[in-house]
């Protein structure tokens, strides 16, 4: 049996906005090549869980481990390992795909930087539009963009919030293929998504997040006697 | 520290790359230094001595409000697309993001006075009798102060409400002492007298400057921190 390695372990991590807490007490782990999805409904803390994870927000309690190591706030190597999908695509719309991904491969020190670039808007799909714009980019494009650029520097841990938003129906076969590839290099992925199917596809545990807390996970690559998760989500959302 | 320098320059570069395809900055900034010469080329009469004492002041009028144009708009255009937390989820020190923008800031000011203060000189027919080389030190270090904080106060302002008036209120209070300094030394070094006591402005500027260098560096990931 595979060796479980956590990547990315939170332990009692707790987080309020003003007055009201947002994160109580959560803990899990995240293990290298395993895909975590966290659901759960609007406002219960999902954002702000992957925000405190990417070091954008300072957590009011509790730890972060990444792989084995308490994570220092700021601190660029472990920042390097983390590759961030937030609910926003982070490029710049005047500038063109290429340089967007040039820009943030020279702040992440990528190696031979144009050919990866050039490898990965050809993987996504953006190649042929790779001297555009971002300004003129649709939806789903801006989100392929988005995803090149978080697997630019190849992160070892993978925080994605929503990522099939905007995505067409190769665009979710694309991406859900460059995952599980991602996956089977050893990446620890954690994964916000409302969409079961996604969920069913690609997870190998999924949590729920309610109130700021865990309140129920499943595992979905044991099939004796699951069920789906359409209907775990409703009666864990219904309980209590 | 080279890290944290070839960071900014890279920002830098980002932002420079961005205004020299939408000139949305730069643009807006010459006009308003432009029309600022113009209005008082008309106001005063070019030809009265007592007009040409103001020279120096006027320098310094373009540079704070055409700065302020820039400075406004130096942290609102990474809001866009979120892209002010793609720069703090990078594995960089957040003190760099700050000397990207400082450099960014400096090079887009400077480029507005090599255009501006020429047409001034030369619209208010103004003889240079000083020392060329110092009255461009004081330029210098007048407008690398004025980055240093307005950056900072840019920085520190851009998620308020009403970020684009609170720039100005906060940061020209703070300006006084540089902006004193800048306009006696400027006007020593142009006019060619007090020469000496212009020295003091000098150093009172490069000590004002080196101060707020280091207090921003030092600050400036706490005035980026997301509660």
């Amino acid at each position: 049996m595979k060796e479980l390695v956590a990547m990315l372990e939170i332990k009692n991590l707790s987080k309020a906005l003003g007055e009201r807490p947002v994160l109580r007490n959560l803990s899990f782990a995240v293990n290298k090549g395993e895909i975590l999805a966290v659901t759960g409904p609007n406002g219960a803390g999902k954002s702000t869980l992957f925000k405190c994870a990417a070091g954008l927000m300072k957590p009011g309690g509790g730890k972060i481990f990444l792989d084995g190591r308490p994570v220092k706030r700021n601190s660029p190597e472990v920042k390097r390992k983390i590759g961030f999908l937030g609910h926003e695509p982070f490029l710049y719309p005047s500038l063109s795909a290429v340089e967007n991904l040039r820009f943030y491969g020279k702040l992440y020190k990528v190696k031979d930087l144009d050919e990866k670039a050039f490898e990965l808007l050809r993987k996504v799909g953006l190649h042929y539009f790779k001297d555009m714009p971002v300004r003129s980019f649709s939806r789903g494009m801006i989100q392929r963009l988005a995803i090149a650029r978080v697997l630019l520097p190849e992160p070892e841990i993978l925080l994605l919030d929503e990522p099939h938003t905007g995505l067409d129906r190769d665009g979710l076969a694309l991406f859900n293929g460059i995952l599980l590839e991602k996956k089977a290099e050893g990446a620890a992925i954690l994964l916000i998504t409302h969409d079961f199917s996604q969920v069913e596809t690609l997870a190998d545990r999924a949590l729920l997040l309610k109130k700021g807390k865990i309140t129920a996970s499943m595992e979905l690559r044991n099939p004796s006697g699951r069920i789906s998760v359409g209907k775990w989500y409703e009666e864990a959302v219904n309980a209590g | 520290m080279m890290e944290l320098i070839r960071d900014g320059f890279v920002i830098a570069g980002k932002d420079l790359r961005k205004e020299w395809k939408t000139k949305e900055t730069i643009s807006v900034m010459l006009i308003f230094s432009a029309l600022v010469v113009l209005v008082f080329s008309f106001a005063f009469d070019p030809a009265n001595q007592t007009v040409k004492t103001v020279i120096p002041g006027l320098v310094w009028l373009i540079t704070i409000f055409s700065a302020l144009l820039g400075l406004n708009r130096s942290f609102a255009s990474e809001l866009e697309n979120g892209c002010l937390n793609g720069l703090r989820a990078a594995p960089i020190d957040p003190a760099s993001i700050y000397i990207g923008k400082v450099i960014a800031n400096f090079v887009l000011v400077l480029f507005v006075q090599m255009v501006s203060i020429p047409v001034l000189f030369i619209l208010f027919d103004y003889r240079f009798a000083g020392s060329l080389l110092w009255f461009l030190a004081t330029v210098f270090l007048g407008t690398y102060g004025l980055i240093i904080i307005g950056t900072f106060l840019a920085a520190l302002a851009v998620n308020a409400q009403n970020s684009e008036m609170l720039l100005p209120v906060l940061l020209l209070p703070l300006l006084s002492p540089l902006m004193i300094g800048a306009v006696q030394a400027s006007a020593a070094f142009a006019g060619g007298e007090n020469m000496e006591s212009a020295m003091s402005w000098i150093q009172l500027m490069a000590g004002y400057d080196l101060l707020f260098t280091a207090v921003c560096l030092l600050l400036f990931e706490y005035i980026l921190e997301d509660s």
